[in-house]
């Protein structure tokens, strides 16, 4: 044994400092453990605060960007990579010609220009009289690229566009409403006075934004038969879609220019409607509403951390005897610190850890409810966790630092 | 042998109010490796404040203190600790064994705090709960014992990082007779086997188990024969 002594003398561990601060990391870890474990209810109910906040940081944050990203894409198919364009034209040159389109057409970058006109009006079936049934003329292109899907039969071609083949492509509502129920392809119908036949059913939209103001559904058929039906020969209305990879606001400049030309820079003449302009606005608003709602979550963050630093410092209290030996065996302020402080962090991480898994139960129950897309949103996972870890560190550096500091002979006395 | 602790001219004030109370008046002491030490005294005599002062707990008032060779004066608590876990052995009446924790986790808390290894601390463990004979009770809690079995694990942790001196403040004091005896039978081989003990005592009885006693006496020690206890 004295022999042992003396070795020990001389011996002082010098160990790399990155290996020992793990080391020392990982058994304040374990010990806070065995603590949290030993404590389960005390602890549970301590976590309680930070599970809220962190449960309604995720759940409001996943609601709102589910149902964003379930608008955007309701958008996309109205039109991605599209500008609306409304011509209201001038006196002399009333909307937009076949002509005008094709200098449209020519500007790089534009894939496609489809024409757009609606109106009014009455379907006549086996006698019955369908009021105010809402006709779209429209060109092939438009089944494409607002990514139309059809329940049976197909869409009209180039070669029933040119004014005189009567075919339409009808929604489900009309089927139900103007048809009653017969919707098979190749039915007969009277649209405006004129036979047409019923060629392709749409998939109705699973969407928020379908057109639910229409009593007697929608047909959709070649655009000149519209301008036959109005007696007019000018459209007021265009779809231009162009090539992604080219920046929204350059085509609709280049197509403002052409329009300038054709409307002879008049004001007013047509208006233009940029999809994209929209989508940025929305993700502005969604940015803007995660931020406010986090910020009212964060005050349940605020209440779980001061429930956090209260539970330690009754901890710290009741452990004064067990600071005290620890302190007697040998162990520095900053372990004594380092393990107060894991203590609480392991609570606030755990906690939030639970919150996250609730929040996104949450959401996932809310986005059914209000028929969204569940989006798990990463984002919102890392700031819940690392929120969870601040608190922890904030609210716990207090009564850890407390700890630290408790003289050991007053700590071992202490009963 | 050589001397393992001086203390010089040793005082310890405390204020109360306006009064200064002199617990500990110009202790002279020399202790020698491998002495088992008693220091005899009634309660209120300063000897619990010695005790403090040997084990790095407490800095003194003034006078000249070195554990070991090294001179103990006003370091800062880091240092402290670091002192009392290589250089002391705390032995305390009532145990102090946490609850929670294993008689191999009590055991290996000083190794911790030393930076010890796994492996390393795993056989040091070991080995001192089986020098201590509760080789079989490693995986007990305290509560699981007995008082004369957790004053062992308590012994087992103070020499686990095999240090300069033991210090033991009424080992037997929450034991039984019997018990109490086995327990100074534990600090007598440990003696033999070279350890330097410093046991603090009210009990003559006990203190005659001890190479050496010094008796403490309102902050005054003198040196007392074996035979006088």
């Amino acid at each position: 044994m004295p022999d042992q002594n003396i070795k020990m003398k001389g011996k002082e561990r010098r160990t790399n400092p990155v290996s020992s601060f793990l080391l020392l990391t990982g058994q304040s870890v374990k010990m806070s453990l065995e603590n949290v474990m030993a404590n389960k209810m005390r602890s549970f109910l301590t976590m309680l605060g930070i599970m809220i906040g962190v449960a309604s940081v995720i759940g409001l944050i996943t609601i709102v960007s589910g149902a964003t990203s379930s608008i955007m894409s309701d958008m996309m198919g109205l039109g991605a990579n599209s500008l609306q364009l409304s011509a209201q034209g001038t006196d002399i040159h009333p909307g937009l010609l076949e002509d005008d389109m094709d200098q449209l057409r020519k500007i790089k970058g534009v894939t496609a220009v489809s024409p757009s006109v609606s109106t009014t009006t009455d379907t006549v079936f086996n006698g019955d009289i369908a009021k105010d049934t809402l006709v779209n003329g429209t060109d092939p292109i438009y089944f494409k690229s607002a990514q139309v899907e059809l329940l049976s039969g197909r869409i009209f071609g180039d070669s029933d566009s040119d004014g005189n083949t009567n075919v339409a492509v009808v929604d489900k509502t009309f089927v139900q409403k103007a048809l009653s129920g017969h919707g098979k392809i190749g039915t007969k119908f009277l649209l405006d006075g004129y036979e047409y036949q019923l060629i392709g059913i749409m998939k109705p939209k699973d969407s928020m934004t379908q057109d639910t103001w229409n009593n007697t559904g929608t047909v959709y058929v070649p655009y000149k038969n519209v301008l036959r039906m109005m007696n007019k020969y000018y459209v007021s209305g265009a779809d231009i879609y162009y090539d992604s990879s080219i920046n929204a606001s350059v085509i609709e400049q280049q197509v403002r220019n052409r329009l300038d030309n054709i409307f002879s820079h008049k004001k007013g003449a047509y208006t233009i409607f940029n999809m994209q302009s929209l989508q940025e606005m929305m993700q502005q608003t969604e940015q803007t509403l995660s931020l406010m709602l986090g910020g009212i979550a964060s005050i349940a963050l605020l209440v779980g951390g001061i429930g956090i630093m209260n539970m330690m410092l009754v901890s710290v209290t009741e452990r004064t005897r067990e600071i005290g030996l620890r302190k007697a065996l040998g162990a520095e302020p900053s372990r004594i610190q380092l393990q107060f402080l894991s203590e609480s962090v392991i609570l606030s991480l755990t906690g939030g850890a639970i919150g996250i898994v609730i929040g996104l139960l949450i959401a996932f129950i809310g986005s059914k409810a209000l028929k969204t897309a569940f989006q798990i949103s990463y984002p919102a996972i890392l700031i819940g966790a690392g929120f969870s870890i601040a608190v922890g560190i904030i609210f716990g550096w207090m009564p850890a630092r407390r700890a630290s500091r408790l003289n050991p002979i007053d700590a071992l006395r202490s009963e | 042998m050589g001397e393992i602790l001086r203390m010089q001219n040793i005082c310890k004030d405390y204020v109360m109010g306006d009064e200064i109370q002199h617990v500990l008046k110009n202790i002279d002491l020399t202790v020698d490796e491998g002495e088992f030490l008693a220091v005899l005294g009634p309660s209120g005599s300063g000897k619990s404040t010695l005790m403090n002062i040997i084990g790095c707990l407490d800095v003194p008032t003034s006078g000249d203190y070195w554990l070991d060779g090294l001179h103990v004066a006003d370091e800062d608590e880091k240092t402290l600790a670091r002192i009392r876990n290589q250089r002391i052995g705390f032995i305390f009446q009532s145990f102090y064994l946490l609850q929670k924790q294993t008689a191999f986790q009590n055991v290996e808390l000083p190794l911790l705090y030393a930076n010890a290894s796994a492996k390393e601390r795993r056989e040091r463990t070991e080995e001192v709960l089986k020098l201590v004979g509760l080789g079989d009770k490693m995986d007990h809690y305290p509560s699981q014992l007995s008082g004369g079995q957790q004053q062992r694990v308590a012994i087992a942790r103070a020499i686990a990082n095999r240090p300069s001196i033991l210090l033991a403040d009424e080992p037997t004091g929450a034991l039984d007779q019997h018990t109490g005896a086995q327990v100074m039978e534990l600090f007598e081989n440990l003696h033999e086997e070279g350890n330097t003990i410093i046991m603090i005592t009210h009990d003559a009885k006990i203190a005659s188990h001890a190479s050496r006693i010094v008796k403490i006496l309102d902050g005054c020690i003198s040196e007392g024969a074996v035979e006088d206890a």
